[in-house]
């Protein structure tokens, strides 16, 4: 049987193929791998499951061993959030038109260069600035990349970086500014802020996160944006743009560059899949000069009337100019921005504004109630969506509360758990939390 | 009774020779030019509890100017933009050379679905079925490269070329090479070579093409030394070109004490039949959106595999999966260069990819590879015989082309990027090349295994016709597109930082005060 994947395999047409280019056997067009080199038995993977049922039939043999969010009570956050994703945000972005296209000319593909357009142009008008690329990888990837930017920026080679960030995000930083960018850390002080120890001239940036790794609300961002204007350093700040219905945007506190995830904006969870970076600037040429995603902006046609798009400033990325570049850019995840522009869309200025409200109002909520039988960390700070509590063990309780169908939150640590509250979390899923914490306690 | 007056006959006459194309043209405004205060697409729950109160400090101080929308609306908006683009699942997608435009099967995307609602920091325990695909997924790209560890975890290629140089850098590191500062590529692999090599801070040297359109081995010879940290190379070339002397660059590479790393973007062609580990390769890099199927989706979210030998596995990016028994933990390999991404990997493209190759087996990878190199060679059979375009050094290629339209262009006027605009107006497209064109007024076709005869005749039928249009009208063809969503673009603005608009707010202050 010829398989469905492969319908030039059918004997009869490879035969006329062959006939057609002169060739007697597909052998010939690998004449310029030498013997030794050519893997002389068949590869030894799993006998072939062609049709389609078999196949179905054994991926969900493998997926039914999987106990996922909505089959228990998930409090797991900390860079992954279950956030209700709205039909059309799916709709959307399972269209074979978005879903198999790739990198066709602002012709054949206008509506992807319309529809990323008016993504940037959205988080523009959340974030208060006017230049946004098209998605990196993740958000951090967009924190490294906002790093170098500021430092290829001052021509300095040295940041200060929240302490308040994951272990898994720093450990992508140092890697990544390696090995020209030292990185000093930004202790976090005893409200669940950081505290800003001597600086210096020497610094390219502050990299401030808000809401950081413990759910904290950064309430000092002028604060340190004057600081880090006053030696002509750069303020970068993290902020997830779910935040920013309730939040000031980065930029109305001095921030000169902001980046994060766009995961929250109508991307499933995933199992990590669901991942984007932003990264935003104001219009100020010698920063977007630094820039290494790219970027699209409307410009005219032959006819009056139309909206033509295209890529602006170019020259600046490694398509255009290789190790000339700046850093690299390449396939990241184009199809989460455009669908973070229908998640933005549908909610508009007020359901953003609405979705934050109930966030902030049943984070606070949730500590309250796990605050009658546990230590909840930083119980002064204003949260969004997440806070630490501290217990005799984290395995012990996660452990035990699992086996009543809950998943009571990420372990930081042997004694700190972190629990994320969203608006899928009702009040009665808090309540069943605290009352299940309370008794294995 | 039809009382019409009859205007046309049966049979209805045969098809014209070229589809008469029209993309869909809804003439639609930018979202915001939609937008009508107090307008709603989506309703959230209330709070249920207190009302918490921001201080100022931190409190937006003026909602966000979003357009508001009702939900009909908005879907109908991306509906129509989903209508204005060309997806590989609606045309002849093989004019997307060295990205590998094959098909995405439809029953995949319902395994990527079942993992939506799965949290990647569920305990081990609750998603033992997600672990073992990791675990099938990196023993299976173990044995197609013939390398010992894969990790799944880059979100992309060029993020798993970035994981190799940072493992590449570690290694030398801890080996007592930190002084290896440079890194040698070539031009005809992929830039993210040469750009991720200078990020991670190399000296990149690039080897040029000699006479035979092969990386210069004297200028290799030239380039080795104690300052080399690694070579970094596409086999096959993006212009479809086996190197066989690839071992000899492995050796030389090797016998200077820098190693050696292989960009399998391109590996479409040569599954089953030569492999990394085979040649000397140290470590190798796959995109499970080209040669494994996942679904481009725009660009990206896509997925980057790493293959290392055995001495380069424990500077891996953490977590990976290892096997104990009858289950599967995440373990992080002892010198790892830490996170590349967060979290275990694309999990929704790691399902897709194992599964592609699970309907597949051996014989089928090996029938993949078979068949886009007789697809490759067919069309570059047909595309030849059209007058104007070459495929410079005339030799054999695998499964991609990088084509010249030189002649044509000389004769015509007409440069490549304009004939693939208008082959546009027919419902298929092209892409050129990668800077700078080494190979002058280039075109990259690739027509993988999932395309029929029939479309790949097709696809030669149009280039032929455009072509011979260029010839007859030139100005016709310098002016398209015509059956586009929209017409022929100026460009300037985007050049310009008085004029250009990243965003609309940047649009309308600038353009329309």
């Amino acid at each position: 049987m010829t398989h469905p994947y492969i319908p030039n395999a059918e004997p009869g047409v490879r035969a006329e193929m062959l006939a057609a280019i002169g060739a007697r056997d597909v052998e010939e067009f690998y004449a310029d791998i030498p013997a030794g080199l050519r893997l002389d038995r068949p590869l030894d993977l799993p006998p072939a499951l062609t049709a389609e049922h078999d196949l179905a039939r054994h991926m969900k043999g493998l997926l039914d061993r999987v106990t996922d969010t909505e089959q228990a009570l998930s409090f797991l956050g900390h860079g992954c959030y279950p956030h209700h994703v709205p039909a059309v945000c799916d709709e959307v972005n399972s269209r074979s038109e978005f879903l198999t296209a790739y990198a066709g000319e602002p012709y054949e593909d206008h509506g992807r260069f319309q529809a990323l357009f008016e993504y940037v142009s959205m988080m523009g008008e959340l974030l208060e600035m006017d230049v946004v690329n098209v998605p990196t990888y993740d958000g951090f990837q967009a924190a490294g990349t906002a790093l170098r930017m500021a430092c290829r920026h001052t021509g300095r080679s040295k940041v200060l970086v929240s302490a308040a960030v994951s272990a898994d995000k720093l450990s992508k930083l140092r890697d990544f500014l390696a090995p020209d960018i030292e990185i000093v850390l930004a202790p976090v002080g005893d409200g669940g802020e950081i505290t800003v120890p001597a600086f210096d001239a020497a610094f390219a940036a502050i990299y401030l996160e808000t809401p950081n790794v413990y759910g904290v609300v950064e309430t000092r961002g002028r604060e340190l944006a004057d600081l880090a204007h006053a030696h002509g350093a750069l303020l970068v700040v993290g902020a997830d743009p779910i935040s920013l219905g309730v939040l000031a945007p980065p930029a109305a506190y001095g921030a000169d560059i902001a980046c994060g995830d766009i995961q929250s904006l109508g991307m499933h969870q995933s199992h990590g899949g669901g991942h984007a970076g932003y990264i935003a600037t104001h219009d100020h040429e010698p920063l977007v000069a630094e820039f290494p995603s790219r970027l699209f902006g409307i410009a005219p046609t032959k006819v009056p009337g139309e909206y033509g798009f295209g890529d602006v400033f170019y020259d600046r990325t490694s398509f255009a100019h290789r190790e000339e570049g700046k850093e690299w850019v390449g396939t990241a995840a184009a199809l989460w921005g455009i669908t973070a522009g229908v998640y933005l869309a549908l909610l508009g200025p007020h359901g953003l504004r609405e979705l934050g409200e109930t966030i902030l109002a049943r984070t606070r909520y949730a500590m309250d109630a796990l605050a009658r039988s546990v230590t909840v960390l930083h119980p002064d700070a204003i949260h969004f969506r997440e806070f630490a509590i501290e217990v005799p063990s984290s395995s012990a309780l996660l452990d035990a509360l699992r086996e009543r169908g809950i998943y009571g939150g990420v372990p930081l640590d042997a004694r700190t758990v972190l629990v994320c509250v969203t608006e899928r979390h009702s009040i009665a899923d808090i309540d069943r939390l605290a009352a299940a914490v309370q008794e294995v306690l | 009774m039809n009382t019409a007056e009859s205007f046309a006959e049966l049979p209805v006459t045969p098809k014209p020779p070229l589809r008469r194309f029209h993309q869909a043209r809804w003439d639609e405004p930018i979202i915001f030019e939609l937008s009508r205060p107090g307008r709603r697409g989506l309703a959230v729950p209330e709070p249920g509890a207190a009302r918490v109160e921001l201080p100022e400090s931190v409190r937006r101080a003026e909602p966000p100017r979003l357009p508001e929308l009702s939900q009909q609306l908005v879907l109908r908006h991306y509906l129509r933009l989903s209508q204005e683009n060309l997806g590989a699942d609606l045309n002849v997608d093989v004019g997307q050379g060295t990205c590998t435009m094959k098909y995405s099967p439809k029953v995949n995307d319902r395994f990527a679905a079942a993992v939506a609602e799965v949290h990647p920091l569920q305990h081990e325990d609750t998603v033992q079925g997600v672990l073992e695909i990791y675990w099938r997924l990196e023993r299976m790209l173990a044995e197609i490269s013939g390398l010992s560890r894969v990790s799944l975890q880059p979100g992309s290629g060029s993020a798993a070329i970035y994981a190799n140089i940072a493992m590449i850098r570690a290694y030398h590191a801890a080996t007592g090479g930190g002084a290896r500062d440079q890194v040698i590529t070539t031009m005809f692999s992929h830039p993210s070579n040469a750009a991720c090599a200078k990020t991670a801070g190399y000296e990149v040297i690039t080897l040029m093409p000699d006479a035979d359109g092969l990386p210069d081995i004297e200028a290799l010879r030239a380039a080795v030394g104690p300052r080399t940290a690694a070579l970094m190379i596409t086999n096959p070339e993006d212009t479809g070109i086996f190197n066989p002397r690839i071992q000899e660059f492995v050796d030389l590479v090797h016998e200077a004490g820098g190693l050696a790393c292989y960009d399998q973007a391109n590996a479409n062609g040569i599954l089953g039949i030569t492999r990394a580990r085979d040649a000397g390769f140290d470590l190798c890099h796959f995109n499970l959106h080209k040669t494994f199927s996942t679904p481009h989706a725009c660009g990206g979210p896509a997925a980057g595999a790493c293959g290392v030998s055995a001495e380069l596995a424990p500077f891996l990016p953490g977590p990976v999966v290892t096997r104990d028994g009858d289950a599967y933990r995440l373990e992080t390999p002892p010198r790892s260069i830490g996170k590349i991404r967060p979290f275990l990997g694309v999990t929704p493209n790691i399902v897709r990819a194992y599964a592609w190759i699970m309907a597949l087996g051996g014989d089928g990878l090996r029938q993949v590879a078979e068949t886009a190199a007789l697809n490759n060679n067919y069309l570059m059979h047909k595309v030849l015989q059209i007058r104007g375009a070459s495929a410079p050094w005339g030799r054999r290629r695998i499964e991609q082309v990088r084509y010249s339209w030189q002649e044509l262009s000389e004769e015509t006027g007409v440069h490549s990027e304009e004939i693939g605009v208008r082959a546009a107006d027919f419902g298929v497209h092209y892409w050129t090349s990668h800077h700078p064109y080494v190979v002058p007024e280039p075109f990259t076709l690739e027509p993988t295994e999932s395309y029929t005869k029939e479309d790949l005749d097709e696809y030669a039928a149009i280039l032929a016709h455009v072509a011979e249009e260029a010839r007859r009208d030139p100005e016709l063809v310098k002016g398209a597109p015509y059956n586009q969503t929209i017409h022929k673009i100026d460009p300037t603005p985007l050049d310009d930082p008085k004029a250009w608009a990243p965003t609309w707010r940047a649009y309308v202050r600038k353009h329309r005060p």
